[in-house]
């Protein structure tokens, strides 16, 4: 197998009495597909948030490329090539489409307040350059809208494609999803499992939370089974099928699950309503 | 708009009607019809028209060369007094904006920075006889100092102890001014020295002076806007996890806006200390702060041609209502509220869709 | 020795005025995270409230402790009242709305309560006319006035009725509960609008009494004068941790009790900036307050 890029260990992190995530140890190669499963509150958004750095782990390290970066602030760990999508959409909602996917290359703009308040040479070619690619990447993952019009006008489906182009524009090595298909129809989810697989494609790692398993079983090379903050299982979509833990994991958590999918549906109906990261 | 400037009672009533007039036209009609029908929507065609007129990348130049030719319309020494006051006015409303509009930090101690700039080179100037042109690179360190101090711990925290911090900030400053021996006391400092007249009237050489000044400050505020770092202030205004997630410094790009808000006041004080010669605490309290906030507010937090049309009619509206001040600053309060329920993006509201710039590759080409 | 008593007692007099007022602002940040900068305008409303009552009434209620209460009384209500109505015209419509928009508003509404007084009473300062006896006492070689002691002493009563209601009624609950986690308490079927017009009423006519005191005490009173004193409650309630109402009096108590020595030793016209800069100096340290529990908002 191909070589580390993350590596988390024995990470936890707690809220007041609960233990969100409680000793969680897993690896992402580059470039590979891997989801994160689990029934509701087992843990994976704040597996994702510990080490995209939202939340601060109470122990345990995150290593991203051979670098500690457990603890760091959030735009350290994205500049070094982490990039996400949230739960509830989290795009800049007042702001067109352009600008949204142009945060992505913040970071790699070049340009300083001079060459902004005197319209350099530097500046024309830094914000051309930044318009070209921000056009690439919503073609990439295919958002046909007009990409000059305030973003919050959009409908949901593409909406949570420019949040993709936005992450991808940060030219990640890797790729966190954070259940990219929920309140998309049909055919919307066809076009997201080819969408993922051409990031793959990309040689970006993909790291997926979803819900819904046949797109899992269809995109991932690998499958983490989280429960109770701790990885259960692990292996490749034909062996965590019939893993005993696995079905017990999730038929134990029946009644747990049928309540917190149904807030999870309500939270989904209106998409944006939240602002908060989700623990 | 303060004391000194509203008691020009000696000049001859019609000058002060044909100042309003005057200006009007110049600064105020171009936009000024938004003021009274709020439909810039663009659903009537008065409001298409509107909205036309403030997408036009000549209306800035067009204000900039009416600013610039007013002495030449009407010198009288009432216009000119009221039109600095004005343009002052102005720039700190642009700067307030960087702060407010742009990056969604309520500051509420604005004028603080104003008094930093024009207590430094009111200082520099009648202590040690600067030249008021040299005191800026000093006034613009202050600033920036001052920036750092209370940017510093507070910015790390929720956005609205922002809000108090700098309300208590200004106090600070004001009282301090007050009670120092070397910045004059509650007397203040008086024979501040202008720019220089170059061969012209005094009044109107320093008109002139700030005119530039304004002008160039306002253009550049709404490159800065329209920038990388400009950008990142509206990410981090519209949702801040999110621009963490993009890889942008939060903590460092408010600070940015905070300081750059604060070099702006620190700028329009020494054109204020320069315009008044003499500055005493009481032109830099709370009162001032707040109204350059209500400027933004009512103008359209985050568009410059908004703003600067709200700063000209807080700063004029008074010449037409005199004697009415506690009136006026009820209906301020009321008006806020109201815009705030009814109309949060502000009378003449930033736009919000994306120009294609003409005569530029907009689509295709390497990255 | 006698004057270090002294300068406590003269604390904890001027720190129950803060107090009152201090609960008020950390009440409402509690349920609503708003911080109300019209809070201290109340404060101000109170007082004309109290000169406009002993005014009409200037007869009937002659001095003495019964016609102060009778006063405060109908102060309080007034603000209480006006509170709540502020609550729903200005706030209410906004609480979806992005924080920035309500702070503006905030700041709105302190304007029109200020000048709104400016121009029903005249910009000038009015002066109360209602002596409370101007005996004193010595305790401990420290000279208090009756009247300290009264204030003092009535501000401790209204202290610990609100102290009980949050903690011993049916609504105190609902506060809690609401300052906890919203939504949940609109699921659960609390009535959320209600419980936030009360904590307005209760927070604002608590205001309302320090206001009357105030204008007793200092025998002045001007439209300007919450200024000041919101940034100290503010100050207050951040030092003792700001939604903690046992943390708003004990901060209230803690700043009255720097103020009163840093005027003896530093000065009294550099009283104002070393409160301030004591508020900017602790939320650099210990954001989170005295008594202010950690929280994980954000890391």
């Amino acid at each position: 197998m191909s070589k580390v890029l993350l590596d988390v260990r024995d990470m936890a992190v707690q809220f007041g009495g609960v233990r969100a995530v409680d000793g969680l140890t897993f690896r992402v190669h580059e470039g590979e597909v891997l989801s994160v499963i689990g029934p509701n509150g087992a843990g994976k958004t704040s597996a994702f948030n510990c080490i995209t750095g939202f939340y601060k782990p109470s122990a345990g390290s995150v290593t991203f490329g051979g670098v500690r970066v457990t603890g760091r602030r959030p735009a350290v760990i994205a500049a070094s090539g982490i990039a996400r999508t949230f739960q509830n959409l989290r795009l800049f909602g007042d702001l067109t489409v352009l600008d949204n996917v142009r945060a992505g290359m913040h970071v790699r703009i070049r340009q300083n307040f001079l060459d902004a308040m005197l319209h350099t040479p530097r500046y024309w070619r830094g914000e051309d350059a930044a318009t070209a690619e921000a056009h690439r990447w919503l073609d990439f993952v295919g958002m046909e809208h007009d990409r000059t019009a305030p973003i919050r006008n959009l409908p949901y489906g593409e909406q949570r494609r420019v949040e993709i182009a936005r992450a991808l524009a940060r030219e990640p090595r890797m790729l966190l999803l954070d259940e990219p298909a929920a309140g998309l129809n049909h055919g919307e989810k066809a076009r997201l499992l080819d969408l993922m697989r051409r990031i793959a494609g990309l040689g970006i790692a993909v790291v997926l939370i979803e819900h819904d398993m046949g797109l899992v079983m269809e995109v991932s090379e690998r499958i983490v089974v989280l429960s109770h903050g701790k990885e259960i299982a692990e292996g490749t979509p034909a062996a965590v099928r019939s893993d005993p833990a696995v079905i017990e994991a999730y038929l134990g958590a029946e009644d747990e699950e049928a309540h917190v999918e149904a807030e999870r549906i309500a939270a989904e109906t209106g998409p944006g309503g939240t602002t908060e990261v989700q623990r | 708009m303060n004391d000194e400037s509203t008691l020009r009672a000696g000049e001859e009533p019609l000058a002060y009607a044909g100042a309003v007039e005057e200006r009007g036209p110049a600064n105020v009609a171009l936009g000024g019809r938004g003021v009274a029908t709020p439909a810039a929507s663009g659903r009537t065609t008065a409001g298409r028209a509107l909205s036309g007129v403030l997408a036009s990348r000549w209306l800035g130049p067009c204000v900039a060369l009416a600013a610039l030719a007013l002495p030449y319309l009407n010198s009288s020494t009432y216009v000119i007094q009221i039109a600095v006051d004005a343009l002052i006015f102005v720039m700190l409303a642009v700067g307030l904006n960087i702060v407010v509009g742009y990056c969604g930090l309520l500051d509420l101690g604005y004028a603080a920075f104003f008094a930093i700039g024009a207590y430094t080179s009111g200082l520099l100037s009648t202590r040690f006889g600067w030249p008021l042109l040299a005191t800026i690179p000093v006034v613009v360190a202050a600033a920036v100092l001052g920036g750092l101090l209370i940017g510093g711990p507070t910015l790390r925290l929720r956005s609205d102890y922002l809000a108090i911090v700098t309300l208590g900030f200004g106090e600070i400053i004001r009282i301090t001014a007050n009670n120092l021996d070397v910045t004059g006391g509650p007397n203040g400092l008086y024979g501040i020295p202008g720019f220089g007249d170059f061969g012209l009237r005094s009044d109107i050489a320093l008109y002139w002076v700030t005119a530039v000044v304004v002008c160039l400050a306002v253009l550049f505020a709404g490159r800065l806007g329209r920038g990388r770092l400009g950008r990142a202030w509206r990410f981090v205004r519209e949702d801040e996890d999110a621009a963490e997630a993009m890889g942008i410094h939060t903590y460092k790009v408010k600070f940015a806006a905070y300081i750059a808000g604060a070099v702006f006041g620190g700028i329009a004080g020494v054109l204020f200390a320069a315009h008044q010669t003499a500055i005493s605490p009481p032109s830099f309290n709370f009162l001032w702060s707040a109204l350059i906030l209500m400027a933004v507010v009512l103008g359209g937090m985050g568009s410059t041609p908004g703003v600067v049309t709200g700063a000209l009619a807080i700063s004029l509206l008074p010449e037409l209502l005199r004697g009415a001040e506690n009136w006026r600053y009820l209906i301020f309060g009321l008006l806020l509220i109201a815009v705030m329920i009814f109309r949060p993006q502000g009378l003449l509201p930033a736009r919000t869709g994306e120009a294609r710039r003409r005569g530029r590759r907009v689509r295709g080409g390497a990255s | 020795m006698d004057h270090f008593i002294q300068l406590v007692f003269s604390g904890l007099f001027v720190g129950s005025f803060y107090a009152l007022v201090a609960l008020g602002y950390s009440m409402v940040y509690g349920i609503i995270k708003l911080l109300n900068f019209a809070h201290g305008d109340l404060y101000m409303v109170g007082a004309f409230a109290g000169f406009t009552v002993l005014s009409a009434g200037a007869g009937v209620l002659g001095g003495g402790l019964l016609a102060l209460l009778a006063v405060m009384l109908v102060a309080m209500a007034a603000t209480g009242g006006l509170g709540v109505l502020l609550e729903r015209v200005a706030y209410r419509p906004l609480r979806s709305a992005p924080r920035l928009s309500v702070l503006i508003t905030a700041v709105g509404a302190s304007f029109a309560l200020e000048y709104g007084i400016a121009v029903a009473f005249g910009p000038n300062p009015e002066v109360y006319q209602m002596g409370v006896s101007d005996g004193t006492l010595n305790v401990l070689g420290a000279r208090l006035t009756y009247a300290q002691l009264a204030m003092t002493a009535i501000a401790v009563v209204l202290m610990i009725t609100l102290d009980t209601l949050v903690r011993r009624t049916r609504t105190g609950r609902a506060m809690r509960a609401i300052s906890q986690d919203p939504k949940a308490c609109l699921l659960m079927g609390v009535n959320v609008d209600r419980v936030i017009s009360r904590t307005f009423f209760l927070g604002s006519a608590l205001a309302g009494a320090a206001g009357v005191m105030a204008g007793v005490y200092y025998g002045k009173i001007d439209f300007l004068m919450g200024f000041v004193i919101g940034l100290k409650a503010f100050t207050a309630a951040v030092i003792g941790g700001i939604g903690n109402l046992r943390g708003a009096v004990l901060g209230a108590v803690v700043l009255g009790l720097l103020e009163s020595f840093s005027v003896a030793y530093i000065g009294s016209e550099w009283r104002d900036v070393f409160a301030f800069g004591f508020l900017i100096l602790f939320l650099t340290v210990r954001p989170t307050g005295l008594l202010g529990e950690r929280v994980t908002e954000r890391v």
